[in-house]
């Protein structure tokens, strides 16, 4: 068996456009969330959103390469660039040993839209032109990755609605651990447009708090009142212990545990046994004890039954241990398809960095939540190891454990 | 529209949409050596019919292998068209 590394990082978000950006506003309790207008007038019960700037990737990219980039391909073009560089791999590199892409997403909604209505109006396909077709397809980022990186490993996408990213990241680490891979680009990516999240904002699952869009976002506080949809890109490169050591490579963690589960029960409410079992088998995976862990980054998106019952879940696996927890979607809204991965990252950016970011606007507990040691303020603290929850729509669940070296 | 301005809109769109250098859009160059592939053709179709308000079809295009031809396949189906 080898071991897996996490050797480089990088984010796009709408708390940061880059690491340093991202772990100042981590650092600071900042969000990146706002009121949208337009999500209004389109009949949509809840106006808030995260807030991203639209990258321009003219002159960085070739006409080929952009025009098959949906908007979350931009975004995972620039944090896999960010990534690539933080790991201090070049091109040359990633074609000899083969590099391989799992990046979770789970939808491109707007040139499906953009695709039907021109041929509805113009009762013919040929008006599409060539981008539609690689902007359109589930596997947008990693089919357009791959190209533009000459990737020659493993090539697919990962789609498990909210835990995409951080099963991307888990099948990478099987794929690597049996030998199968030496080095795989993950993470996962998410549209942060108001065409793509109507019917989500129709299941009256988003925080209508809109006079102060920052404080909408309480996960685990009593009055949560729904989740606030946001989106970016985070890439995580994973590569095996050797193949690091013998690069050189700054290691940045050392994936430890994987575990998953299917609550095998309703398709939109979480349960408790489900993640617990996700969170056992990655523990078990990891050999680690519950004391061993220091952190936990929690799914957490602030709905009312979503936060019991992962508090449910987290206080049954670890009663009196009561390792630090926050869910960084208070800052950054929740993150869906990418939010698995790039919550890796501002999980490794506070290990690194010395701190545990907060779970802000979290003011009063409920009867579960109060069972935690869930923090509202930034807490200077070093850690060595932490836990990241990823939990999804038909009840899929991803746990990882991440550990520096 | 004469057949400058044909000439002109097509080396313009090629320049600038498919961003291919200036010198290299000369009426000699076949669609290898300004690198447009069979992707780029069907945004071709796409820029013709919006510039000029006809359809291309590839069966129509087997003996246009050079810019300068295309100039003029073009600016005959512009007259056609008239």
């Amino acid at each position: 068996m080898q071991r897996v590394v996490i050797t480089g990082m990088g984010v796009y978000s709408t708390i940061g456009k880059n690491l340093d950006e991202v772990r100042d506003s981590l650092f600071q309790g900042k969000s990146g969330i706002g009121f949208e207008a337009i999500r209004k007038e389109f009949g949509y019960r809840s106006g808030l959103t995260g807030i991203i700037d639209p990258p321009n990737l003219k002159g960085l990219l070739d006409r080929r390469s952009r025009i098959g980039l949906a908007e979350q391909g931009k975004y995972a073009y620039l944090s896999t660039l960010e990534a690539l560089d933080n790991a201090n791999i070049d091109q040359e590199y990633l074609e000899k040993i083969e590099a391989g892409i799992l990046f979770g997403n789970d939808s491109s909604s707007v040139p499906v839209i953009e695709a039907i209505d021109l041929v509805r109006e113009k009762k013919d396909t040929s008006m599409l032109g060539s981008g539609s077709i690689f902007q359109s397809m589930n596997s947008t980022i990693s089919m357009n990755l791959s190209v533009i990186f000459k990737l020659r490993g493993i090539n697919f996408t990962v789609s498990g609605a909210c835990a995409s990213g951080s099963h991307a990241i888990g099948i990478g680490y099987f794929l690597i651990r049996h030998g199968l891979q030496e080095c795989v680009i993950t993470g996962g990516g998410q549209e942060i447009n108001p065409e793509s999240m109507g019917s989500f904002d129709g299941l009256s699952a988003f925080s209508t708090l809109e006079s102060e869009p920052t404080k909408a976002s309480k996960p685990f506080d009593r009055d949560r009142d729904g989740l606030v949809p946001s989106g970016g890109a985070a890439t995580v490169i994973l590569e095996s212990y050797d193949s690091a050591i013998k690069r050189g490579a700054t290691i940045l963690g050392e994936v430890v545990g994987y575990g998953f589960s299917s609550n095998g029960d309703h398709i939109s409410v979480p349960n408790v046994d489900g993640p617990v079992k996700a969170i056992e088998m990655a523990l078990k995976d990891s050999g680690m004890k519950v004391k061993d862990i220091a952190y936990i980054n929690a799914h957490a998106t602030s709905t009312p039954v979503g936060d019991e019952k992962e508090a449910q879940a987290i206080y049954k696996v670890f009663r009196d241990v009561r390792p630090y927890v926050s869910s960084t979607k208070s800052m950054t809204g929740h993150e869906m398809w990418m939010g698995g991965a790039s919550e890796v990252i501002y999980s490794l950016l506070m290990m690194h960095n010395g701190f545990i970011a907060p779970n802000i606007n979290f003011e009063n507990p409920d009867e579960h939540s109060a069972k935690l040691n869930i923090t509202p303020k930034t807490v200077e603290k070093s850690f060595n190891i932490f836990m990241s929850n990823a939990f999804g729509f038909g009840g899929t669940n991803s746990t990882l454990i991440i550990k520096k070296i | 529209m004469n057949k400058n301005e044909v000439d002109d809109i097509i080396n313009g769109f090629l320049v600038e949409e498919f961003e291919i250098e200036e010198d290299l859009v000369q009426p000699d160059a076949t669609w290898g050596d300004i690198g447009i592939d069979s992707l780029d053709f069907v945004d071709i179709v796409v820029i013709i019919e919006k510039e000029f308000g006809f359809k291309l079809k590839g069966e129509d295009m087997i003996d246009v292998r050079t810019l300068g031809q295309f100039h003029e396949f073009i600016y005959n189906r512009h007259l056609s068209n008239k």
